[in-house]
């Protein structure tokens, strides 16, 4: 019998945290009880983007998009979609805008404004079988590349396009290539960085978990335009399904010849090896992580020298970042020329964006550069969740700064935010509603560089060190106005004399919020601030639960009756707050 | 709890694992990572058996070895229990969070429970941002956490 219908079941990292995996197994098993394994595909695929939506089902070719959907409604999708080809209604999307259901992804608000490269066959393929991949012109691109190009029209493809680096620095790909490529010699190599490390964004682990072929393919077209036969990934150890993606990517793509002696006949010889890192942020400054590979401690050297020159092993090395490559299979199939029309003067093609917090459309969000933050917070991210007031995006993460509703109509690119005190950095966007506190979200991210910081230069190892303590001092409300110009004063010493990005760009996030959330700073400076919390009369039954998590005991009342806070002995725990059944009680 | 590890299971260290990397260009990481997994820890006695058999110094080895989060001087215990720190669910309240989970298990971060049952493991983002706030057990991620749910998560793995 012909296969009938076809069920993609999202396998990203987070559908799996909510039981996707152990729909998959039930998915298998009723078909096969029904006997329609013949008519009916099961498909595990990578990230579908929309997160906040997960676990999410796909069936095509009806092309229905089901979200939310729980192990108890497998049965009715097998009964009614599958058996009678009955839409299950209640699992569509449900359009807060439209107030109506929605069947098809690309009719969803999230996905229009959307422009797919990088995450292009993420959630559409099986990761996990290579025929799927060269299915949507797989490894075509590297086999044009390897019977058609020369190494230098490669470059000057990759130059044309202006595709720049996507881990943060922004750095033209082309360039770095053609840096890479002059240095004599015949052992080069070319480093995937996987480190991602930045809070908050998880784009590259999509990627790896979605479409790791489309990683090996670029690495070996950068390592045909270099000269280099050895390709390395450097990962994070925490991204263990990332991992098992890619390590049987590798095998499949080695079976096919697509990586290992002579490619396509042509006599390029290119093989990729894995190795882990082990919990350290500053790894994925491209000196540390080449250090770490090494199997040194992951300290940043100065540059110059660059990689380039003297990279892993002192060869000529280029290190790119996972959407990096994620975009250049597109982009040899497509040509420059297309990739440059997307984007703005400066900033070409798009950038993929991991929106989170506050925000209630999470997820993976690719738009080209130039899209405005109001595009993507509002019509893509559906805005601000439970309709509170919008406060900031944190863009950047621990190197960034954060992006105010004053800004929300600047086009997205590499310069323009650096302009207003932020930076692209590797996508992750942080949405911060009026609850947000701008010095506890500062403090969050110093306490994060103090403790990553590596320790080789004293400006980073210190500087950051009594940063945070001042902070902390703020926090505490044991500070002073004067903390504020020291704060400063430290933050621009730190930034100009530290001697990897790791330094130069910790104090981001304090400078950022200083500058345009002062007042809050001052007044926990001024020790105006109220730090307790409260309990709404009116709200309040008197069950007592609060009093009793209180670890200060500074919650009384009698049953039933309405308790109070004493405010000056509350250490806003929040323990109150997580226990309080009636929403009785307020944030400071 | 401290395990030592026999001069016999050293050696079988030695010849299954630390040979297969011979070839390698700069096998440290890779090996101590073994020993992270096999033992829980890379405890003074095999950093002393790496520095041997690749001629490094044990400075060096002592010196990587405590630079990076992951290695261990002393086993983890049985359970590695990680409160998810990243940027995502810490506005969703991870802190309050791993304040719960350190009540209930009786332990600092960084600390083993006395049964040697679970670990409180510093933990940076996992990537799983939209289901911020994420507990990770092990390998597992338990997402969309309140402070009630710590109980129950504790004892799935409480065995």
């Amino acid at each position: 019998m012909k296969e009938r219908i076809t069920v993609l079941v999202c396998g990203g990292t987070g559908c799996m945290a909510s039981d996707s995996n152990e729909m998959v197994i039930q998915l298998k098993q009723r078909i096969k009880e029904l006997k329609m394994e013949n008519e009916v595909t099961i498909i595990k695929t990578g990230c579908f983007g929309f997160c906040g939506q997960g676990p999410i089902i796909k069936i095509q070719p009806d092309n229905v998009f089901y979200v939310k959907v729980k192990l108890e409604d497998i049965e009715e999708i097998i009964t009614e979609h599958i058996v009678k080809g009955r839409v299950v209604e209640r699992l569509l999307f449900d359009d807060p805008k439209a107030n109506e259901k929605v069947k098809e992804h690309k009719n969803m608000d999230f996905y229009k404004k959307q422009m797919r490269i990088a995450l292009r066959n993420c959630g559409f393929i099986n990761p996990e079988d290579i025929s799927e991949y060269i299915a949507v012109r797989g490894y075509e691109a590297l086999a044009i590349v390897l019977s058609e190009n020369t190494s230098e029209e490669v470059i000057t493809i990759m130059k044309d396009s202006k595709l720049r680096g996507r881990g943060g620095g922004g750095f033209p790909t082309g360039l770095k290539w053609e840096l890479t490529a002059k240095q004599p010699g015949n052992e080069k190599y070319v480093i995937c960085n996987a480190d991602e490390g930045d809070p908050g964004a998880f784009m590259d682990r999509s990627i790896l978990e979605g479409d790791p072929h489309s990683i090996l393919e670029a690495m070996a077209i950068a390592g045909y335009a270099m000269g280099a036969n050895t390709g390395i990934v450097y990962i994070r150890a925490e991204y263990p399904l990332a991992i098992h993606r890619l390590e049987t990517a590798i095998k499949q793509a080695r079976e096919y010849n697509f990586l290992g002696k002579d490619l396509f006949g042509s006599g390029f010889d290119f093989d990729i090896d894995i190795r882990l890192g082990a919990g350290a942020f500053v790894c994925g400054e491209e000196t540390a992580l080449i250090a770490s590979i090494e199997g040194h401690r992951g300290e940043p050297t100065k540059k110059p020298p660059f990689p380039s020159e003297q990279g892993y092993k002192d060869k000529p090395t280029s290190v790119n970042n996972v959407e990096t490559f994620a975009n250049i299979p597109s982009i040899i199939l497509k040509g420059a020329e297309w990739f440059s029309s997307i984007g703005t003067e400066n900033s070409k093609g798009t950038k993929v964006f991991a929106l989170a917090g506050k925000i209630n459309n999470i997820g993976l969000v690719e738009v080209p550069m130039g899209t405005t933050l109001r595009e993507i917070v509002y019509d893509i991210g559906g805005g601000i969740i439970d309709g509170k007031e919008f406060k900031a995006v944190q863009t950047g993460g621990p190197s960034g700064g954060v992006i105010t509703k004053e800004h929300l109509d600047t086009p997205i690119d590499y310069e323009s935010l650096k302009a207003i005190g932020s930076m692209m950095g590797s996508g992750g966007m942080i949405v911060l509603d009026e609850d947000n506190d701008m010095v506890e979200i500062s403090k969050f991210y110093l306490d994060f560089t103090q403790d990553e910081s590596c320790g080789k230069c004293t400006p980073c190892r210190i500087g950051t060190k009594r940063m945070f303590e001042i902070l902390e001092r703020l926090t505490n409300l044991e500070g002073c106005p004067e903390d504020l110009d020291i704060l400063e004063d430290l933050a621009h010493n730190i930034k100009n004399s530290s001697l990897c990005g790791l330094g130069q760009s910790a104090p981001n996030p304090v400078l950022s919020t200083l500058h345009y959330f002062r007042e809050e700073y001052e007044a926990y400076a001024n020790r105006t601030i109220s730090k307790s919390y409260k309990i709404i009369e009116e709200k309040c039954i008197g069950c007592t639960k609060c009093s009793r998590v209180c670890p200060v005991e500074c919650i009384t009342g009698k049953v039933k009756v309405p308790h109070i806070i004493d405010e000056s002995a509350c250490i806003a725990c929040g323990a109150c707050f997580d226990a309080c059944r009636f929403d009785a009680i307020i944030k400071p | 709890m401290k395990e030592h590890i026999s001069k016999q299971d050293l050696h079988l260290f030695e010849e299954n694992i630390l040979t297969k990397y011979r070839k390698n260009d700069s096998p440290l990481m890779q090996v101590l990572q073994e020993s992270q997994n096999l033992y829980g820890c890379v405890p003074i006695e095999v950093q002393e058996v790496i520095g041997k058999h690749f001629r490094i110094s044990p400075a060096k080895i002592n010196g990587v070895v405590s630079f990076y989060s992951m290695f261990t001087l002393e086993p983890n215990g049985k359970n590695t229990v990680g409160v998810c720190l990243g940027t995502a669910c810490y506005v969703k309240g991870g802190e309050r969070l791993l304040d719960r989970v350190s009540e209930r298990l009786e332990i600092n971060l960084g600390e083993t429970t006395k049964d040697g049952m679970f670990t409180l493991a510093p933990t940076r983002c996992v990537g799983a941002c939209s289901s911020a706030p994420v507990i990770m057990v092990n390998d597992n991620i338990h997402g969309k956490v309140t402070s009630d749910d710590i109980p129950n998560i504790i004892e799935q793995y409480n065995k």
